[in-house]
């Protein structure tokens, strides 16, 4: 299952960080971060329930980039 | 601006005021310390506290923390020395907000330009009401079948068919043409369009989210999350760049004073650190980060408003290194339509064999006859056509004004005893008898359009090496559009399972990976060599969702000169991404050079930084204004 997310960070390299952030996320097949769209493509592992990984995903972003936010 | 730039700016100017005012007066000491450390926070207290937040998270390659590290350590080491020069740290600290702040705000213009560019859908359609007043919904809401009425200087918001009124739309947004489109009952309209003058009532055929204007939209917005290999090469390079500076610059501390140390010399302890930390001031790849991502966000958005839609960054990088261009012919180069290109008579006028021929097909409906009606657009006066018999296989008979006009091929003159020749045009020959004599023929053939030759002149002109055109058609038609567009090579009578094999072909005789080949075609039943070519481009596809789906660049409406835009599109924008790599590598490794021999100091390193990162960001832009 594929989801896209609205997010807010400043910097370029920032939003990579976030992507990579995420794909490490457990449950997440892949990431990616549009920083010019400010935009997040998340496809969820097979059986993966979306809002628990994405509170995860959040809670990961937020240790690397202190200034950002997903909008969930 | 928004709010948070707003008040950035405001900050960095109060303490670029500061700084400069602290610099004419003339305290020392302790209460020199306090005032710069003032200014110092003033500038930088969001980094120290992201800094921190950094240590919290062990996040050790932090920017911030980086920064933070770099400026505290510069006065400290004023402390040490006494030198009171903590004007550098300040700086250092001032021009990265500058740096940071501008950064925030040249990529929010250019993402508020580009979406400005893209904003082609709107946000309501007026339905009427039982008093016949108009009343804007909500699109979403709009059900297929409902009639929409669209006032002039409304943007059409649904796919749909007029069914009452007549008006001109301009389509310039869709497919960069701007010479307006006549729409009366009957003909569709896209969604996206201006209505220029009349009013129209359309019944949609599609819901909001399945009309053109909002699958443009959502295709553009999907085509940054495409990255090419430069943002994968850029993302990867600063993966590993900020470890590997910040890793150099503890080795620069530490080693260079050890061996002084060791070797019985001095070892300039202080020298060594401030080194280090000019090495910290340079690690954030930030300016190197955003510029190409913006590039490519710029170069997609600047195409798209000339009627190009490129489906990914991905994409605009294969395009630009684009080799071989393969063209389907019919409906790509050619116009897929029968005209007439030539009248040959003999004995009677050019105009009267037309004319003559044109009455004899007047109740026909095959697309010759259409030809013909298109070429002689008087049809309908007042001669006498009647006793019409088609001859299935053969041709038309009919008197007209009392003589037997025999309209036909070959075998049609023969049965009239008619004696025909043959022509040495390509295309389908109409032979005319008058009263069972031999007047002359008529040739019908697919015409090239107007812009092919350009177009391919064009391609050449942009770094394309070979140009190649497969058809269906007889092979005599395909060697004729081949020598008069200049193709340098021609495949006729292929089947569409032929043309597969022919891309493959061309793909297996590339001579480098990077010599790319594009297909282009009109999308329709070409999906195979579409997906199966390097790069897909499908032409003429407003109002054609199978075209957009199936190919990697869609051409909104079907000039050929878009072809050589595309291309020109990418090569230019790839070339400022290469430009923007290299510039912004190359500087910072010059300053890592020139820091660690102690020829650069901080001032140097930040303002290089920041320059690069202005520079890039401003060159990332010119994407957005290619002219084609």
């Amino acid at each position: 299952m594929k989801k896209t997310y609205k997010i807010d960070v400043d910097c370029a390299n920032c939003a990579n960080k976030m992507e990579v952030a995420a794909n490490n996320t457990a449950g997440v097949k892949e990431a990616t971060v549009s920083f010019m769209t400010l935009k997040m493509k998340v496809e969820f592992d097979e059986g993966a329930d979306p809002a628990a990984v994405m509170e995860e995903v959040r809670k990961n972003c937020k240790k690397v980039e202190s200034d950002c936010e997903i909008f969930l | 601006m928004n709010k948070k730039q707003k008040r950035n700016l405001i900050r960095i100017l109060i303490a670029a005021v500061m700084f400069i005012a602290l610099y004419f007066i003339p305290v020392t000491g302790v209460p020199r310390f306090i005032l710069y450390l003032a200014v110092y926070l003033e500038v930088g207290y969001d980094i120290l506290w992201k800094a921190i937040k950094g240590i919290k998270n062990r996040q050790p390659l932090d920017e911030n923390l980086l920064m933070a590290l770099a400026t505290i350590g510069a006065i400290a080491l004023a402390l040490y020395e006494k030198s009171g020069d903590y004007a550098e740290a300040i700086a250092v600290m001032l021009f990265y907000q500058i740096g940071e702040w501008f950064q925030s705000y040249a990529v929010g213009k250019s993402r508020k330009n580009i979406s400005a560019l893209m904003d082609i859908a709107p946000d309501y359609a007026n339905i009427e009401d039982e008093n016949g007043q108009l009343e804007p919904v909500d699109p979403d809401d709009i059900e297929i079948g409902t009639v929409i009425v669209i006032e002039p200087g409304e943007r059409v918001p649904i796919d749909g068919v007029v069914i009452s009124g007549t008006s001109s739309l301009n389509t310039s947004a869709l497919t960069g043409e701007s010479v307006p489109r006549d729409v009366a009952e009957g003909d569709e309209v896209i969604s996206g369009c201006i209505n220029l003058n009349g009013v129209l009532r359309v019944r949609t055929t599609k819901e909001f989210g399945e009309s053109t204007a909002s699958k443009v939209l959502e295709l553009i917005e999907d085509a940054s999350s495409r990255k090419s290999q430069s943002e994968n090469f850029i993302s990867r390079f600063a993966r590993i760049y900020t470890p590997v500076v910040v890793i150099s610059a503890l080795v620069l501390a530490i080693i260079p004073p050890l061996f002084l140390l060791l070797t019985g010399q001095v070892p300039a302890w202080e020298t060594w650190i401030y080194r280090a930390l000019i090495f910290l001031v340079i690690s954030c790849p930030c300016a190197l980060v955003v510029s190409i991502p913006l590039s490519f966000f710029a170069g997609i958005g600047g195409a798209s408003r000339h009627g190009v839609l490129v489906k990914g960054s991905n994409y605009l990088e294969v395009l630009s290194e684009t080799k071989t261009v393969v063209f389907d012919k019919t409906g790509t180069l050619t116009k897929g339509v029968f005209e007439v290109t030539a009248i040959h008579p003999d004995h009677v006028d050019e105009h009267h064999l037309l004319h003559m021929a044109a009455h004899a097909e007047r109740y026909s409906k095959h697309p010759i006859a259409n030809s013909l009606r298109l070429a002689y657009p008087d049809e309908a006066d007042d001669c006498t056509v009647e006793d019409v018999e088609e001859i299935a296989g053969h041709g038309i008979t009919a008197r007209v004004n009392g003589d037997v006009i025999g309209v036909g091929n070959s075998k049609l003159m023969e049965k009239l005893g008619a004696e025909w020749h043959n022509c040495h045009k390509p295309g389908t020959i109409l032979h005319v008898a008058i009263n069972g004599t031999y007047a002359g023929h008529i040739v019908i053939s697919d015409v090239i359009k107007p812009n092919s030759k350009e177009a391919i002149e064009r391609l050449k002109k942009n770094g394309v090496e070979q140009t190649v055109m497969l058809t269906g058609d007889a092979k005599q038609v395909a060697e004729n559009v081949g020598k008069e567009l200049n193709l340098d090579r021609v495949y006729s009578e292929l089947l569409p399972q032929d043309k597969v094999a022919h891309v493959e072909q061309l793909l297996q005789e590339k001579k480098s990976e990077k010599a790319r080949v594009a297909f282009v075609g009109d999308g329709i039943n070409d999906a195979p060599v579409l997906s199966r070519s390097d790069i897909g481009i499908a032409m003429g596809a407003l109002g054609s969702d199978a075209a957009i789906e199936a190919a990697d660049i869609v051409l909104m409406d079907d000039d050929p000169l878009k072809i050589s835009t595309a291309v020109k599109i990418s090569r230019k924008c790839l070339r400022i991404v290469k430009e923007n790599i290299w510039f912004a590598i190359g500087v910072k490794v010059a300053c890592l050079i020139l820091g660690a021999f102690g020829v650069a100091n901080m001032w140097f390193a930040i303002f290089a930084d920041v320059g690069v990162m202005v520079l890039a960001v401003l060159n990332a832009i010119r994407c957005m204004f290619i002219k084609p």
